[in-house]
């Protein structure tokens, strides 16, 4: 009896208990903001606001959990997305076409992470510090384009960015009687089409399991005949185009460039990855854990919002403490576990 | 070529940060020799004090050095960096102009303790990130994440919302100078903190221990080490670092501002550490690497100003110039190199033997 009951626990890994225990506390917290604050948590469309202001940080923070996995960083992230934006934005006004500035943003994307790829695994030079200088040329870079705001004038552009998916089921009737549908941007699309992506990456594809590999013990993956750098290589490639991406997604939702454009995104998405339960040493961690830790982080910002506590200071002190809490919560589970196998 | 290969093994560590200072100083004195004049001028209290490029570097570097300094003793012995300490000196500027607020006059009694009570606020928080990673075994930029989200918004909190500032002259001569003494105070801070570092690692074992514990902690454990202490140490001594630091910043200015005081300054810190040839993973380090680190970035950042690039756009030149330098400095390279140069030297060898045949 003893046996079965280790046997149906032992599946049951690192990674999975992190993720179970994101999700089960994103419900938890959404359905106590349901009960106790109301209002605009009722209606689906808040969860979809979630989504449409989040889905460039969606894309990123994928991107973010690989290389995690692999036991990398990359703070880059949210600069190449404000370069990206920066730049399609000003090629389209100086009357660009649309799918070139698609390719223009996956090209910016996949040049950073060709040299962060190169730099880090054949020169052997610490992630952090050639994706910190990443971060600063791609800032500096957004900078020396415009440092003024740039809105988008392009009329082909305008029309792509005004699609928006509208589920009428899950609309509810306003106040005049009219049924406001529940409205979603392609940008979302694009995020759950790389969730998905990525999900089957790191679960059934080769590349996937050989990046948990490197994460958990370079030296024996090494040994298990995988090639550690060129797998380095392509976690920090993929990161890149994902960072492309996650910038046209995020110029597609603000219609406009900015210097300022997703300025502290790069810890945003740390943080939702760790919420996610990718652990930094990387080997642990999973794509939809991250997609429940943005979402997550959202809805303490909402929550705090709504509750009444309007001081500015307060939606960074909560998220804080919740990153505290997740942190802590996170390192005793895990101990307690390690402590148990032994 | 066999002296400047003897010139680089005996310089160790310190051979990149030496490198780099020299290569700036070569570009400069290319650029415009005028770069190094440095000249005595009237400030406006009317005091006769040092000015020119090189003062204007090694003053705007101060706290950078003060922070670089507890930085790499929080590398050496934790393995990672602390992402706070921005935030962290927000913090402690904030509590620093709280009590100087408090009363009606500032006197020295009132700095002094206004200065006790932001070192005690920023040792709390260093305590509290220390024992995240000591404890509780969390990587430290994770665990320092944490600060980095909210301190900010703390350091406004306990400003209430608002940017004070104080005006007294002995704030001025703290950020600026003191009458009589032409160097900037914020320089003499460095030096007395430095030697400070000097003196408790000649005097006590701090310095092993730290090693030992960054380069394998569980060793130093078994050899008697209390390698949680010496983490949660580390995590101490750079919150004082932080709060000096923090309050050179306020007096600089004379008021304190949340958002902008000492901003990025985490990057550029860990640059600083990472410059001067220290491990980011974790052991042996030299601190007069990473206060020559420092130094070079901010001489890196004033050449640039004194090219007419703007503040902005510095970012882009300073990210090439890191690439460059961490490039040079990998080790594979290093080793690339070398065989390049031998098998340079015996195609050399080879040819003379061919000519004498």
């Amino acid at each position: 009896m003893n046996n079965i009951v280790e046997k149906r626990r032992e599946p049951l890994s690192d990674t999975k208990l992190l993720m179970t225990i994101t999700i089960s506390i994103f419900i938890v917290m959404y359905l106590l903001a349901m009960g106790l604050l109301g209002g605009g948590f009722l209606h689906p469309q808040q969860i979809f606001d979630m989504l449409n202001d989040n889905a460039s940080l969606i894309i990123v923070s994928c991107g973010l959990t690989i290389v995690m996995i692999g036991g990398g960083i990359d703070i880059s992230v949210g600069a190449v997305t404000s370069l990206v934006v920066m730049s399609c934005v000003l090629y389209l006004n100086n009357g660009g076409n649309i799918f070139v500035a698609v390719l223009l943003a996956l090209g910016i994307g996949l040049a950073f992470g060709l040299v962060h790829g190169y730099l880090i695994s054949y020169l052997e030079i610490q992630p952090f510090i050639v994706t910190l200088a990443g971060m600063f040329f791609a800032r500096g870079m957004t900078t020396i384009l415009s440092v003024n705001p740039q809105k988008v004038t392009h009329e082909g552009f305008a029309a792509l960015r005004d699609i928006k998916i509208e589920i009428s089921w899950l609309g509810y009737t306003a106040k005049n009687g009219n049924l406001v549908p529940a409205r979603m941007e392609l940008g979302v699309v694009i995020a759950f089409i790389c969730v998905i992506a990525v999900f089957i990456l790191l679960k059934y594809l080769r590349l996937g399991r050989c990046f948990y590999a490197m994460g958990g013990n370079q030296q024996s993956a090494l040994m298990l005949g995988i090639n550690v750098k060129r797998t380095r290589f392509i976690s920090y490639v993929l990161s890149g185009c994902l960072s492309g991406i996650s910038g046209f997604v995020f110029m597609m939702h603000t219609g406009a460039g900015n210097a300022t454009n997703a300025a502290g995104m790069e810890m945003n998405a740390i943080a939702a990855a760790i919420i996610g339960g990718t652990l930094l040493t990387g080997g642990v961690g999973n794509v939809i854990g991250t997609f429940f830790g943005v979402m997550t982080l959202t809805t303490i910002k909402k929550i705090v919002v709504s509750s009444g506590l309007n001081d500015p200071w307060w939606q960074n002190i909560t998220t804080g403490g919740m990153l505290c809490f997740f942190i802590l919560l996170q390192s005793v589970v895990l101990s307690r576990r390690n402590g148990k196998k032994k | 070529m066999d002296t400047k290969k003897k010139f680089n093994l005996s310089l160790g560590q310190l051979t990149i940060p030496i490198i780099a200072i020299l290569i700036l100083v070569v570009f400069n004195l290319i650029r415009d020799p005028s770069f190094f004049s440095i000249g005595i001028t009237q400030n406006n209290d009317g005091n006769s004090v040092l000015s020119g490029n090189l003062i204007t570097v090694i003053n705007g570097a101060s706290e950078l050095a003060i922070l670089a300094m507890g930085m790499t003793l929080v590398t050496a012995a934790c393995g990672g960096q602390d992402i706070s300490v921005g935030a962290a000196a927000a913090i402690a500027g904030s509590a620093f102009v709280k009590i100087l607020k408090s009363g009606d006059s500032i006197s020295v009694g009132t700095v002094i303790l206004a200065f006790l009570f932001a070192c005690v606020v920023a040792m709390i928080f260093g305590a509290f990130n220390g024992t995240l990673v000591a404890v509780f075994k969390i990587q430290p930029m994770i665990a320092t994440l944490i600060l980095y989200t909210c301190g900010r918004s703390i350091a406004y909190w306990i400003n209430g919302g608002a940017t004070p500032t104080v005006q007294s002259s002995i704030i001025t001569a703290i950020g600026g100078f003191i009458p009589g003494i032409p160097v900037p105070t914020p320089v003499l801070i460095v030096v007395i903190v430095a030697i400070i570092f000097k003196l408790v690692f000649h005097f006590t074992s701090l310095e092993i221990l730290t090693q030992s514990v960054g380069i394998n902690g569980s060793a130093a454990r078994l050899n008697g080490i209390n390698s949680t202490f010496i983490k949660l140490l580390s995590f101490i001594v750079l919150g004082v670092c932080v709060a000096v630091a923090g309050c050179i910043g306020v007096s600089r200015l004379g008021l304190i501002n949340h958002e902008t005081l000492l901003i990025d300054i985490e990057m550029d810190t860990i640059l600083a550490v990472a410059i001067g040839g220290n491990n980011l993973g974790g052991g042996k380090f030299k601190i007069s690497g990473s206060i020559i680190g420092a130094y070079v970035i901010q001489m890196l950042t004033i050449t640039l100003y004194a090219m007419k690039v703007s503040s902005t756009d510095v970012k882009a030149y300073k990210a090439i110039v890191i690439i460059l330098l961490v490039v040079i400095g990998s080790p594979v390279v290093k080793a690339k190199f070398e065989k390049l140069m031998t098998k340079l030297r015996s195609g050399k060898a080879k040819e003379t033997v061919k000519g004498a045949e």
